[in-house]
């Protein structure tokens, strides 16, 4: 079992947990990453997700590829919403099966980490006080960072 | 003469006014030659001088030679997840 999709509809982690479900397996590892109200101290109301979906779906494809030779997973699943999202909406999930808790963990952790190193995903934040702007991860680390 | 069509996304779609460009295409072109081509056009010169480029929807490098079928887009920093 394994799935790698961007769609539009709403996620839901707990049709992902039961998709990598199996006695054979002792552990499912969970990522979920949901619409966050405030960030870099302005008020969000929304995000709106887009993608250059050819290649993001590839990319999640050679991404899922590394995660299994390098975790050896039994199963493994990513989702990624894209379009208009609201706070607290599930903008991403990731679930990871293994026989063992270790290696499930760091599937799911060097899956997002990937994800948002190189998946053509971009967001638009929409504020409360009505502007909108691209979120820039690059330049929000030089900031963080002087 | 030949031409390519170069994708836009995001921020560098609203730089350039565009979802995607045609530009010029010479033998020999690579992914860096191509940037340049683009960054004179109106609204690009605010694009960073290196920005990652993708050919056939995988990450291309610098010195990577462009052929007038390939799959160009210009891939704005990425905020997924």
């Amino acid at each position: 079992m394994r799935r790698a999709s961007i769609l539009t509809e709403e996620i839901d982690p707990a049709s992902l947990i039961n998709e990598v479900s199996s006695p054979q397996y002792g552990a499912i590892s969970v990522f979920v990453g949901t619409v966050r109200e405030v960030n870099e101290g302005r008020t969000v109301s929304a995000i709106e997700y887009s993608a250059y979906k050819s290649m993001a779906s590839a990319e999640l494809e050679r991404i899922l590829d590394e995660a299994e030779v390098r975790f050896a997973v039994s199963a493994l699943i990513v989702e990624h919403r894209i379009g208009l999202l609201g706070l607290g909406d599930v903008s991403v999930a990731i679930a990871a099966a293994h026989a063992h808790r270790a290696p499930a963990l760091d599937c799911t952790r060097y899956v997002i980490e990937e994800i948002k190193k190189r998946v053509p995903i971009w967001k638009k934040e929409h504020y409360a006080d009505g502007t909108r702007e691209w979120v820039d991860p690059t330049r929000a680390t030089q900031a963080s960072s002087a | 003469m030949l031409t390519v069509t170069v994708q836009l996304f995001a921020s560098y779609a609203d730089l350039l006014g565009a979802p995607t460009v045609e530009l010029p295409l010479t033998p020999g072109t690579t992914v860096k030659d191509l940037i340049q081509t683009l960054r004179g056009l109106p609204g690009a010169s605010l694009l960073p001088p290196a920005p990652r480029v993708a050919v056939n929807r995988s990450f291309a490098t610098a010195d990577q030679l462009i052929a007038p079928s390939d799959e160009i887009a210009v891939i704005p920093p990425v905020a997924g997840g």
